[in-house]
């Protein structure tokens, strides 16, 4: 076993606000970070504030897509999307998107607590069988990982940075709440974001 | 000139060079228009919605862009207008082929359709409909301008009055 693939099954749960510092710290090039929905953008926000940082505040479902538009926009720019696995359930279909398009400066990491964290802790079906690391490969992105531990996220987001993607990080995380809540003022974030691509003076 | 190449020639004009669609017979012409023209960087997206992400991306990483789809399509967005292009203000541009009037054979289509407007005057979406030729380069135009100029996403509608349509044979 020692040498399989790690699985949503094998994968250590670990804690997300932990695994989001570790992914912001790594960041020394002005990457572009999509935040999306819910306690995945809540935990971008608590790992401190960057320029080159989105949040989401709704559209469900679209830090994938938002960052191919970046990615699009920018090639010389990595370009990561933070999504949920509830968020990722609902747009599934950008994922073949990512892989008709091959867009080598994009890294998805998906954020699988298997629940509706926000709304209650409902269930997804990433408990219940769906992997949605398999999905992505699947759908064209072959460079889709399970991260089996801490040290392994480091390592594939180390690769990611590193290599032409796109690359899709998935980590099953633990159940623990957000460190911080997001600040809801749409038009500054906006703002802020494109003076940290340098598309507003 | 046909009321695709005046909306092609437009868009350079303005330097709006993607295009994130929704595949729609009656776009056909246009989508074609745009493909052939390495200018543009166009493919399709699996939901509107999808689409709208994309173009929201892109103009703020600098890239202007147009999305493009039918009526049926747009009544998937009122969510994602209302919480990513309107509050954020960024100037996404849609392009709509109107179906669900003037001959629509569906009546899905048609009750669908009629969504459209007051979701759009709802969230004081700017928006106009292109019914005459000689009207289709001044509004996409000035659609445009108006966009960017105040950050706020705009609408336009292809009637079937310019394009013909798509009718019950």
């Amino acid at each position: 076993m020692i040498n399989e693939p790690t699985t949503r099954n094998t994968a250590k749960a670990v804690a997300r606000f932990d695994i989001t510092q570790r992914l912001v710290a790594k960041l020394q090039n002005e990457e572009a970070v999509i935040g999306g929905i819910g306690h995945t953008n809540f935990d971008l926000w608590a790992a401190g504030r960057r320029p080159q940082n989105f949040y989401m505040l709704g559209s469900m479902g679209l830090a994938i897509p938002i960052a191919l538009g970046v990615a699009i926009a920018q090639p010389n720019r990595k370009v990561i999307a933070l999504e949920g696995d509830g968020s990722l359930l609902m747009m599934l279909g950008c994922l073949t998107t990512v892989g008709a398009r091959q867009p080598e400066n994009l890294i998805i990491v998906v954020m699988d607590n298997g629940a509706y964290e926000i709304t209650g802790g409902q269930p997804t079906a990433t408990t219940q069988g769906t992997d949605l690391a398999a999905i992505a490969r699947a759908a064209g992105i072959p460079q889709s990982h399970w991260a089996a531990d801490e040290a392994h996220f480091d390592s594939l987001i180390d690769q990611a940075l590193s290599t032409p993607g796109p690359h899709l990080i998935a980590a099953r995380l633990t159940s623990a709440k957000p460190a911080g809540q997001t600040e809801r003022d749409p038009a500054q974030i906006r703002d802020r974001f494109m003076r940290g691509l340098g598309t507003k003076k | 000139m046909t009321w695709d190449a005046i909306i092609h020639a437009t868009l350079r004009a303005h330097e709006v060079k993607l295009v994130p669609y929704v595949p729609d017979n009656v776009l056909r012409p246009l989508i074609e228009r745009i493909h052939a023209d390495p200018y543009f960087t166009a493919f399709a997206c699996t939901r509107e919605e999808e689409a709208i992400g994309i173009a929201c991306g892109a103009w703020m990483g600098g890239t202007r862009s147009i999305v493009m789809m039918q009526t049926s399509g747009f009544a998937t967005l009122a969510n994602v207008l209302a919480s990513l292009p309107v509050p954020f203000q960024i100037p996404a541009l849609l392009l709509v082929s109107e179906r669900g009037t003037l001959g629509e054979f569906n009546i899905g289509q048609a009750l669908v359709a009629r969504t459209m407007r007051p979701v759009l005057d709802s969230i004081a979406m700017e928006h106009h409909t292109l019914t005459r030729l000689d009207e289709v380069e001044f509004i996409t135009d000035r659609s445009i301008r108006q966009a960017i100029a105040t950050q706020q996403p705009a609408c336009l509608i292809l009637s079937p009055l310019l394009t013909g349509g798509k009718a019950f044979k």
